[in-house]
């Protein structure tokens, strides 16, 4: 099976260096102080308050999840059979403003330790809502988070484009 | 609680000291003895104001009074942020409770915010006037009010919506609502103000609901105070205190405010008109230390995360304010529409001072977190690596001039209150070192050296010995009331002869009416002369607590209290000749002085018995 098929077997290093790309890029944004978005640490904290063991726990998971949902997007590649660098960083960026639109706003009412703009002043909640666009956490929070996704997508489109290029 | 008669159909500007607070630790609003609601800002502390006459007489008001002339009590019900105001006419009694419920909204339908006013008759009969008047954006927008059914009135925006639900006829005359009504002995009335932004909007229901509302509120409101464990002749004060500073914590990520309020004037008239709905880290040591010592351990805990990790964006150096998500985007801008409290213009937005450089502020931090450790509560391995991380920007920095705890504009200078703030930094890291909670490593022996460094620097050019005193600038004259915070952060001990006579030095200087100056007059080289300045008035009383001198410590105490308003709020300063409250209001750090000094005299109070 080629990689214009959807399905390579390299396809697993691929997902594991577009979801490196993608957290390298978040984790950067957090350290020049453009966000303070973690998204390995809100997964983490859903089982454990300790922030130390929630941030390598949110790491792993949230690196798994990158991981599982590189398949989806060459899914979405091969459902539409363009296998380009572009049209994945236009999934990406679908996919960012999925998350940031809607994914993180649902958050507060699932997480079991996020505040929400509906919780009284007694709910013992220790992690600050994101707001719109995920803004509390940075006003350059929806910019890093989306540049991040579009390369996520990039990256996994570019691999195949460059599969698919050397199998020609 | 005490009276003041207001004439029928006279409006004035009320006083500062004439409002009270009430709020829901998201936002606070404020109201005025006449009944009249004249500041709330929705969603947040920070966000843009939906009544704003506290700053202009057309920016917004909701208010309830009585057409006759009448007389005001006022109280809030014992242990909590539910305020009573009684209006006593010539026909009749009524009583106007007003509150922000304590609701959880998200295992309910209740409103993101909501504002409960309920007037109950309590004898004769009493016609009232009632006024709804909404602007939203600080006055700047004057949203249509429409009818949504026959109790239920909107006004909205681009995003935001205003629910009044009340079972009045209001008439609708143009962007307000007005009604008269008649209240009679047991009759109640709710007037229930709910806010949404960016969702759909939810009525909050009347009658027996919003008193079911209003007594799950003063139930949530005992409980919290029941956590306050001290029991010193001072309770009452205290208790205020801590429910005011409680009111001023942003509940969504631990932050707290300095006062709710923006552009109040530090002189009648003037232009010393600043926006504090804003957290500074100066406030950080003082405050944490209010939280711990009164058993307010959840309260601590998430204002020293919001420390640590809500200023993520700027570390490891730290600005000297960040708004309640921790962002620094708070830029000043001029509210050139907006007519001032008592014209004092301008009225400003955000707050240019984030541009300047305070030295203390790495210290404040680092003894907060001290603190909280002390009490016998955790700090993360993070939690010790960004504190260590603090020390190393104090180490390469202190020697570098500043604008000082009292940020004065203009060309830096070498403040010693924030050379003793550096010193603090790295003596309560080497503290927490010692003690196990953090580790070192390599650090410990730069830090020492550094610390022992900056010791030297302070006692051969911040202390003055021809004047006897530690002076506000190294190699200066001048006189600084942070000085006396020396004690307090253990750099001295109050018995220290160059303490007392700094003490001394101070009150001669900077003493006014058993008031303190922060500085002498002019020294910030603003226009216009501020006001007796709330906190430092209090350093006084906790200088003569730490010196075991109880019963003085007692009457300044005593005399400063006596310039509380008759609900027992304080603003950042205090006029001494009319004694009138000056600058946003009501000012955390002010009542963060009460608490302190209160716990000092407690603590000499037990010392002197054992």
């Amino acid at each position: 099976m080629s990689a214009s098929d959807g399905f390579s077997w390299y396809l697993p290093l691929w997902a594991l260096v577009a979801t490196l790309a993608m957290t390298s890029i978040l984790e950067a944004s957090r350290g020049l102080g453009f966000s303070r978005l973690s998204l390995p640490f809100l997964i983490g904290t859903f089982v454990t308050d300790q922030r130390g063991r929630a941030v390598v726990i949110g790491f792993i998971v949230y690196t798994l999840g990158g991981w599982l949902f590189a398949f989806v997007y060459f899914m979405l590649f091969s459902s539409v059979r363009i296998y380009t660098w572009w049209f994945g960083a236009l999934a990406g960026l679908v996919h960012g403003l999925f998350l940031l639109t809607c994914a993180l706003p649902l958050l507060p009412f699932v997480h079991p330790r996020m505040a929400s703009e509906y919780h009284s002043a007694s709910a013992i909640r220790q992690l600050e809502p994101p707001g719109f666009l995920a803004m509390n956490y940075g006003y350059h929070t929806p910019l890093s988070t989306l540049f991040a996704q579009i390369v996520y997508g990039a990256t996994l489109g570019g691999f195949v484009e460059v599969a698919n290029w050397m199998n020609s | 609680m005490n009276r003041q008669t207001s004439r029928a159909g006279e409006l004035h500007q009320p006083e500062i000291k004439d409002y009270a607070i009430i709020g829901d630790c998201r936002t606070a609003a404020l109201i005025s003895r006449e009944g009249s609601l004249d500041w709330l800002c929705l969603p947040n502390f920070s966000s843009p104001s939906a009544f704003a006459r506290l700053l202009d007489p057309d920016a917004g008001h909701f208010s309830i009074r009585p057409r006759a002339s009448f007389t005001v009590e006022r109280q809030y019900v014992p242990e909590t942020a539910v305020l009573e105001t009684t209006f006593k006419t010539a026909s009749g009694t009524v009583r106007l409770t007003d509150l922000c419920p304590v609701s959880d909204s998200v295992g309910s339908l209740l409103p993101m915010r909501e504002v409960l006013r309920i007037v109950e008759g309590i004898s004769g009969c009493v016609e009232l006037e009632i006024e709804f008047a909404p602007r939203l954006h600080y006055g700047r927008m004057r949203a249509p009010i429409r009818r949504l059914t026959d109790a239920v009135w909107r006004c909205g925006g681009a995003t935001e919506l205003l629910l009044l639900n009340c079972n009045l006829e209001l008439v609708d005359d143009g962007p307000t609502l007005k009604a008269t009504t008649c209240m009679t002995g047991g009759e109640r009335q709710h007037f229930s103000l709910s806010y949404v932004e960016r969702d759909v909007g939810t009525i909050a229901p009347i009658g027996a609901d919003a008193d079911a509302r209003c007594g799950r509120t003063i139930a949530w409101w005992r409980s919290w105070s029941g956590l306050c464990n001290f029991m010193g002749r001072e309770r009452d004060m205290v208790l205020r205190s801590a429910i005011t500073l409680k009111l001023m914590t942003f509940c969504l990520s631990g932050a707290i405010v300095s006062a709710p309020t923006t552009s109040l004037p530090e002189t009648i008239g003037g232009a010393r008109n600043w926006d504090y709905r804003y957290c500074w880290l100066r406030d950080a040591g003082l405050t944490m230390s209010s939280l711990v010592d009164l058993g307010f351990h959840e309260e601590a805990s998430s204002y020293l995360g919001w420390l640590l990790h809500a200023t993520r964006l700027t570390r490891p150096n730290l600005r000297i304010l960040y708004d309640l998500y921790g962002r620094t985007s708070v830029g000043e801008r001029i509210a050139g529409w907006l007519a001032g409290y008592m014209n004092s213009v301008p009225v400003r937005i955000g707050n240019g001072a984030i541009m300047q450089r305070q030295l203390d502020v790495h210290g404040q931090v680092i003894a907060a977190a001290q603190i909280f450790a002390a009490s016998g509560r955790k700090l993360g391995p993070l939690e010790a690596k960004m504190l260590a991380n603090f020390g190393d920007v104090v180490c390469k920095q202190w020697r570098e001039p500043d604008n000082g705890i009292w940020e004065i504009p203009g060309a830096r200078r070498s403040y010693t209150f924030s050379k003793v703030m550096c010193w603090v930094a790295l003596d309560r890291l080497l503290s927490l070192h010692e003690r196990g909670i953090i580790d070192l490593g390599a650090r410990e022996t730069p830090f020492r050296q550094t610390r022992a460094d900056i010791a030297d620097c302070i006692e051969s050019d911040g202390f003055n010995a021809d004047l006897g005193s530690y002076t506000a600038e190294l190699s200066g004259h001048e006189m600084d009331a942070a000085l006396l915070l020396l004690v307090r952060f253990g750099y001295k001990v109050a018995s220290d002869p160059q303490m007392i006579a700094t003490y001394h030095r101070i009150e001669q200087v900077l003493g006014c009416d058993g008031l303190l100056y922060r500085y002498l007059p002019g020294h910030d080289g603003l226009k216009g002369r501020e006001g007796a300045f709330g906190i430092v008035s209090f350093f006084a009383v906790v200088h003569l607590a730490e010196r075991d001198l109880v019963q003085e410590a007692i009457q300044r105490f005593d005399h400063l209290c006596a310039f509380a308003n008759d609900v027992g709020l304080f603003g950042e300063e205090i006029e001494p000749q009319s004694g009138r409250a000056l600058g946003n209001y009501p000012q955390a750090f002010t009542h963060v002085g009460l608490i302190h000094s209160a716990l000092a005299i407690e603590r000499a109070r037990r010392r002197i018995a054992q």
